[in-house]
């Protein structure tokens, strides 16, 4: 399941800083170089469109990234994580707040977050695989009707709209500044995630993931370990959710319902279960797919009698290739990319030596 | 007295439902997430049968059985065949998908607007007085009385026919019961269309009762605590699981809020995997081999 890159030939580590580095060889620092100009560059050439879209990617990933670390290297799979999302951005009030600033939330909204990560987190003690995922389910629709009574509660009938925020004098509301802040949230949580599981915990997460009693035996709290993994998670999801909260200026109950889950699920399944680099891919594919169908469809003849349909079409497209990835790649995306990065390593040969090129 | 008949008809309901998660999880341990969406099929599949016999009430309802029939086989077949052998949670995961595929599929059909076969049909829904001033549909009668009658022929089925006894054998033991000779793919298949079949049965009569809309799977999942509250491998269980979750439901809708009726079933659900997550008749070591 963690596999080190493929790197080039004749490339050894000789001390313990090497190893640790998060970018070793020098292709990997041009590469890495190139990816931050082409990212930071490409606000200022994208439409406005575009530059939407790429938000949304950033935050679906820093969303895919919490579930898979909860999901892709602990236990169990817990799926619906993603409705204390949502209960997060009814939590709070935001009449009285236009004048506090975004560090005011950040500071307080990862902390419900990581309340309701622990509770989420507590079925886990008992319950394992199906029925841990079952839980969820049911913690689920507890949340949204928690979430719904806030709202009505409060008095807001359809949804609550949330002022842009500010930092420092500046207020945040042209797409070209929300861009560079989700971009660098997505990269923040992504290096926080590789540490992670390249540390005592991800350590840990990997053996009670393995074997449980093992685990035990080696001296690791199970207990805590299950439950430190509900609570980083949801906090990352919950920074998410305000993140969304704000970018989109509105929160409304309908938006997270059952399918978001089932779409976060879906990031992860496509993306390739237990890789970091999966949770990306498949964030950026799921939140593309609508978007590429409808102008798939626009190719079309008949689009008129179609477009009333568009949210159906969208559905049972997306069903269709949840289905086609759980059957026929259920590496996922990142199969893919592995399959074709093995057949440049290996060309001219076919297949890894059975020691194994890497292990 | 009208909350009582109230209760005994959304406990049918949820047991009809019910029971075609336990026959699925007991024969395959496969936790078929899609079934609202199934049974959602099999209601608008009636439609479809009785634009063409309109007017013959009975054969559109057995050409919306024989065809939910043949959807639960289809999909086994073309489908779930693919994902044995595979982790438990990737099938799950499949009928997840199927789901949000059946449900493009049938608003891209019929539209996302409410329908009514009972008017396609032209039958009427008169309502019956009972003791005691209670009032009762006749499709509601209809379906406590398909209830009774699916469990009776269920518990026959399971236990004295021969390919009963092969399905329980296939959920006991699959290994041993291929070694016997059993056709696992057909006891698997024969499992998903029997289970689709009630599950059509309870959307059709439901769809009769008040209309179709797309909203229905939803209904299908909250039958869902009921089939874990009673233990997921057990039929019995089911039964006393709808009754237990469709009391708490409406109880507490009739007293505290009516809001809550989507979260009710899930609270018992939550509360029952605190306390005995493998349900009221359920095995025990289930927890272990998922």
């Amino acid at each position: 399941m963690f596999r080190p890159a493929p790197r080039a030939s004749g490339y050894f580590r000789t001390d313990y800083a090497q190893d640790l580095a998060l970018v070793q060889t020098r292709a990997e620092r041009v590469s890495v170089v190139v990816v931050i100009f082409l990212l930071a560059g490409f606000p200022f050439l994208a439409s406005p469109f575009a530059l939407d879209l790429a938000c949304q990617v950033f935050l679906a990933s820093i969303g895919a990234l919490s579930l898979m670390l909860l999901t892709g290297y602990r236990t169990d799979f817990a799926r619906p994580c993603r409705a204390d999302r949502r209960w997060r951005l009814h939590h709070w009030n935001p009449g009285a707040r236009d004048q506090c600033t975004v560090l005011d939330h950040a500071a307080g909204f990862p902390v419900s977050g990581m309340l309701l990560g622990f509770v989420f987190g507590l079925p886990s003690l008992r319950l394992r695989g199906l029925y841990l995922a079952v839980s969820t389910l049911a913690l689920h629709f507890v949340v949204i009707y928690l979430g719904g009574e806030y709202e009505t509660k409060r008095g807001f009938s359809t949804g609550i709209i949330v002022e842009p925020p500010r930092l420092a004098g500046f207020k945040l509301s042209d797409g070209r500044g929300w861009y560079f802040v989700l971009l660098i949230a997505a990269a923040l949580s992504l290096i926080v995630c590789i540490n992670l599981l390249r540390s005592r915990s991800g350590r840990a997460w990997r053996a009670v993931h393995a074997r449980e009693p093992v685990a035990e035996a080696l001296g690791i709290n199970i207990a805590g370990y299950k439950l430190l993994a509900f609570i980083i998670s949801s906090c990352m999801t919950s920074v998410a959710g305000c993140l969304f909260a704000y970018y989109r200026g509105f929160v409304s109950i309908e938006a997270f319902d059952l399918f978001l889950s089932i779409q976060y699920v879906a990031m992860i399944i496509i993306g390739g279960m237990g890789s970091l680099l999966g949770a990306l891919l498949g964030a950026a594919f799921v939140t593309l797919f609508p978007y590429a169908i409808e102008d798939l469809l626009g190719l079309l003849p008949d689009v008129q009698k179609l477009a009333g349909d568009i949210f159906a079409v969208n559905y049972a497209a997306f069903g269709v290739v949840m289905i086609l990835f759980l059957v026929l790649e259920p590496l996922g995306l990142v199969g893919v990319w592995r399959r074709m990065q093995n057949y440049f390593l290996l060309w001219p040969f076919k297949h890894r030596p059975l020691a194994g090129l890497r292990k | 007295m009208q909350l009582v008949v109230n209760i005994v008809v959304l406990a049918s309901i949820y047991a009809l439902i019910a029971c075609g998660y336990v026959l699925i999880y007991r024969v395959s341990r496969v936790l078929n997430l899609a079934h609202g969406e199934l049974m959602m099929l099999g209601a608008y599949l009636l439609l479809a049968t009785a634009s063409l016999f309109s007017g013959h009430l009975a054969m559109a309802l057995a050409a919306a059985a024989l065809l939910s029939l043949l959807t639960g086989a289809l999909v086994y077949v073309f489908l779930m065949r693919k994902m044995t052998g595979e982790m438990v949670l990737a099938a799950i995961l499949t009928t997840v998908a199927l789901g949000i595929l059946i449900r493009g599929v049938v608003v891209l059909i019929w539209s996302a607007q409410q329908q009514y076969p009972a008017v396609a049909l032209g039958v009427a829904n008169p309502s019956l007085s009972l003791l005691g001033g209670a009032r009762i549909s006749i499709w509601s009668l209809a379906l406590v009385l398909t209830n009774l009658a699916v469990y009776c022929g269920l518990f026959l089925f399971l236990n004295f026919s021969r390919w009963g006894m092969r399905m329980r054998a296939a959920g006991q033991n699959p290994l041993l019961a291929a070694q016997r000779g059993i056709n696992l793919h057909g006891v698997y298949a024969l499992a998903w269309s029997l289970s689709t079949l009630t599950g059509a049965l309870a959307g059709i009569l439901m769809a009769l009762d008040s209309g179709l809309t797309t909203s229905m799977p939803v209904i299908g999942l909250k039958a869902f605590p009921a089939a874990l509250v009673g233990g997921l491998d057990s039929l019995a269980g089911a039964l006393l699981g709808a009754l237990i979750v469709a009391s708490a439901e409406v109880l507490l809708i009739y007293y505290v809020d009516p809001l809550l009726s989507d979260v009710v079933p899930f609270l018992v659900l939550i509360a029952m995997l605190i306390v005995r997550p493998w349900g009221l008749f359920g095995t025990r070591e289930e927890l272990d081999r998922v």
